[in-house]
């Protein structure tokens, strides 16, 4: 197997009395689609809101291209290609959707200090985001502002901010929530083209989604990992199938 | 973008235009009150246009935004009661101590947010203006005449009314040109995401404090330019003019005039002062009507009027 571009090691995480993460490790290798499925509370954004450096450890290392990331914080992780969605859709709404993806660009291209000249002319920027946007299907409502957009298009433009990063690894949080039927099948068929190009983690409940995109799947119960395969041994998997049909506690419990 | 014809930019032309032409109106009727009442106007338009800069486009509600006026004017007083009376050497030390100023309480305050932020640099505020009345030296409470002007070796005369008229509508122009070529750059685009949405714009690969305080400083710099220009004005600066109140009167200016709008600050300005003038005249309770009215404002038109006037020509 590749050297991992991801690789979290023995990752803890507390609220309170909760371990939302317990003790959890898992690699993932370069050009992978890796899905991460549990069942609610199973600590899933948890996971990828340490990935991303938005909460921080209480102990355990996550390396991501052979870098001990564990404490930069996440606009420094930005920089070196990790990128989210969120699962509750995180814009800037009061800016138009080309507007959006031109400050995640412009994020990626030196810094910021420039206060002279007009950022929304600058060609470069205009056209990277104009891509992404035309890659997500929104190119006609690059000017929209978001706030007027459906919830459809805002998770679609959820992705075009992340790709306009240009980043290594795509972290997506349920891309699919709240999607109707149609919308969903868009997503899926944009997620499968957006594979060959950069390596994605998938958070989602939609298992049809998941075992139709997933090159591997992890699953969380309690915070912990309980499976990681391919998709048919985690079709087949006991403990999985267990935690699925709603004997968690037989999970938690045996160890 | 090429601004486009709508009312409330109509408002802002008409607006410049009738402020270039004022002195001449003046001069004509020979209503001097009017120059006089129009440049404390465009000084506090300046004052309170910094200050959107930070709480409109940045959502950082400052609550300390007047210690500027007085750091400007106190440093303009200081020196020249020293006896260093060239403005080219006090304008400066007043931007160069502004800049400094809010370089240090933003670089704390910025730590916080929502309440806090504004009961912090509240409180900074205040801790500048019990300094000033400790300044036995330099007046203490009663404040310090200003017996000269600033002195630019002869290029402009501040003590001429109409000069100085100028001068003022001349630094607000210019700070309102400073702050639209911010507001649209790569800097200005990045402070206004993360009023919007912090938690992305850190997502997406920015440090979004770093970014919050350079504007910070930037708007202070600016008030710290009113403040310069007031002591001029006034030819005298006190702590009051740091009091809790003043901030408070300059937000009230960007309120009503509308947040985020590059002119509302200028038109709350405008209709604050002139509403105070006018029913200074009537009672002494102006604030009985003042009050109500930007109650209204804030329940009824979230934009201020630069807001009203665009919702307005929209239909």
């Amino acid at each position: 197997m590749a050297e991992p571009l991801l690789r979290v090691d023995n990752l803890v995480r507390r609220y309170g009395g909760i371990t939302a993460t317990d003790n959890l490790s898992m690699e993932v290798v370069p050009g992978e689609l890796h899905a991460i499925i549990g069942p609610n509370g199973a600590g899933k954004t948890t996971l990828i809101s340490q990935l991303t450096g938005q909460v921080m450890p209480n102990s355990g290392t996550i390396y991501f291209a052979g870098r001990d990331v564990t404490s930069l914080p996440s606009y420094k992780r930005s920089r070196l290609g990790l990128a989210r969605s969120f699962q509750i859709t995180s814009l800037l709404k009061d800016f138009s959707a080309i507007d959006n993806v031109a400050l995640a660009a412009q994020a990626h291209d030196g810094h910021s200090f420039r206060f002279w000249g007009n950022a929304r002319k600058e060609r470069q920027l205009r056209e990277v985001a104009r891509a992404a946007l035309e890659r997500v299907g929104l190119g006609k409502r690059a000017d929209i502002v978001v706030s007027q957009l459906s919830h459809g298009e805002q998770r679609e433009l959820e992705l075009a901010v992340a790709l306009a990063t240009k980043p290594q690894l795509l972290l997506l949080d349920e891309p699919m929530a709240g999607l109707g039927v149609t919308e969903s099948a868009r997503m899926v068929a944009l997620l499968k083209e957006l594979r060959k190009e950069v390596t994605i983690v998938l958070v989602e409940h939609d298992m049809e989604a998941v075992f139709a995109l997933a090159d591997r799947i992890t699953v969380l119960v309690y915070g912990r990992v309980i499976a990681c395969g391919v998709p048919d041994a985690i079709r087949k998997d006991e403990e999985v199938k267990r935690a699925y049909l709603g004997e968690q506690h037989a999970v938690t419990r045996h160890d | 973008m090429m601004p486009k014809l709508n009312a409330s930019n109509a408002v802002a032309a008409l607006l410049c235009i009738a402020l270039v032409l004022l002195p001449v109106y003046s001069a004509i009727t020979g209503n001097i009150f009017i120059l006089t009442l129009f440049t404390r106007i465009a000084i506090y338009a300046l004052a309170a246009a910094s200050l959107n800069l930070i709480m409109g486009y940045g959502g950082m509600m400052s609550f300390g935004h007047a210690a500027y006026l007085g750091i400007g004017g106190y440093a303009v007083g200081i020196l020249a009661a020293e006896g260093i009376g060239s403005g080219f050497i006090q304008w400066p030390v007043a931007l160069a101590v502004s800049a400094l100023f809010a370089l240090l309480i933003g670089a704390l305050s910025l730590r916080t947010r929502g309440v806090y932020f504004i009961m912090i640099t509240l409180a900074f505020a205040q801790m500048a203006y019990y300094v000033a009345s400790a300044l036995s030296r330099y007046g203490g409470d009663d404040g310090l005449t200003v017996y000269k002007r600033s002195d630019f070796a002869g290029l402009i005369n501040l003590s001429d009314r109409t000069q100085f008229y100028y001068l003022c509508l001349g630094c607000l122009f210019g700070g309102l040109y400073l702050i639209w070529r911010i507001v649209n750059s790569r800097f200005g685009l990045v402070v206004q995401g993360v009023r919007s949405n912090e938690q992305r714009m850190q997502a997406i690969g920015f440090h979004a404090n770093r970014y919050r305080l350079v504007c910070f400083v930037i708007a202070g710099t600016i008030c710290g330019l009113a403040g310069a220009l007031l002591a001029n004005n006034t030819d005298f600066v006190s702590p009051a003019v740091m009091y809790w109140t003043r901030s408070g009167d300059l937000m009230v200016m960007v309120i009503l005039g509308g947040m985020g709008s590059l002119f509302g600050p200028v038109v709350g300005a405008i209709v604050y002062l002139l509403l105070e003038e006018l029913l200074s005249q009537f009672t002494e309770y102006s604030g009985l009507i003042l009050g109500p009215v930007l109650l209204l404002i804030v329940l009824f038109a979230r934009g201020g009027i630069m807001g009203l006037l665009g919702r307005m020509s929209r239909g």
